[in-house]
């Protein structure tokens, strides 16, 4: 393992199985994963099989592809690996960079969920926009899960 | 997570001066930060200690190694609770206006 970029830690009031569906589930990641302005919606496409390909897309009639990657570990509900790159890095793997989310159970219905991203250092610019955008990314889920509602989306926000 | 470690971790100027270490250079160890502080190790260890409570800073072991990383995200939850999704673009037109007439430094405690 190298070391890693960034580590965001949340505590969550709610289930591993619940965290896991976020991460894996379109209909739930359409709730809380916005853009880094808020214009719209980010799902996150794949199988989720070890291997596979995911891509990160926009929900609106575009469905225009910002990052992929390919799957490195999936082991439900407790990690998921995979890389991260631009689509014309797609090929290039030594441009990777790598995301694991791990959740843990702490007990008294608290769910620890971990993003470590690692690798990233020889990329500032995408550096920037995801030290950035995991903290908001992980703090629209917990108050999806622990609400039950995501937050309160304005078309014209800035 | 409970609100109240937050903000008294953030109370005491020496758990911020960490975390301006931190935003520096992320995941150092006990050691590098030990560094930049007069204090005693054991102080140190503390101060990391309360942060780690508080959510505030996550740690990850490489090895034998002990590295601490900044973690933003308790910060984000009190910012996403008491700013509103209009004012952000106006405060950070005033952010930058002072930043530029104060030659503001992000470190400055």
């Amino acid at each position: 393992m190298t070391k890693p970029s960034f580590v965001y830690v949340t505590y969550i009031a709610t289930t591993p199985e619940k965290v896991w569906q976020a991460f894996v589930d379109t209909d739930v990641m359409r709730q809380y994963w916005v853009g880094p302005n808020a214009e719209c919606a980010r799902v996150n496409v794949s199988d989720w099989k070890p291997g596979s390909r995911w891509e990160h897309q926009r929900v609106d009639p575009s469905r225009a592809v910002d990052i992929v990657g390919k799957v490195v570990e999936s082991i439900p509900p407790r990690r998921l690996v995979y890389t991260w790159a631009r689509p014309s890095d797609a090929e290039d793997e030594s441009k990777h960079s790598r995301v694991a989310i791990d959740i843990e159970p702490q007990g008294d219905g608290l769910v620890r969920l971990t993003v470590t991203h690692e690798d990233l250092e020889r990329d500032p610019q995408m550096l920037a926009g995801i030290s950035g955008g995991w903290p908001k990314v992980l703090s629209n889920l917990k108050t999806l899960l622990e609400t039950g509602r995501p937050l309160p989306r304005s078309p014209s926000a800035t | 997570m409970d609100i109240d470690k937050v903000f008294k971790a953030l109370a005491d100027p020496t758990r911020r001066r960490l975390l301006d270490l931190l935003h520096r250079q992320n995941g150092q160890t006990l050691s590098a930060l030990c560094e930049h502080m007069d204090m005693t190790r054991q102080g140190v260890t503390q101060h990391l200690q309360l942060l780690e409570e508080a959510n505030l800073v996550a740690v990850v072991w490489q090895g034998r190694e002990k590295l601490h990383y900044l973690n933003p995200v308790p910060l984000h939850e009190i910012y996403e609770r008491w700013i509103g999704k209009f004012e952000r673009s106006r405060l950070g037109a005033l952010r930058d206006l002072k930043k530029r007439l104060e030659g503001d430094d992000d470190d400055k405690a």
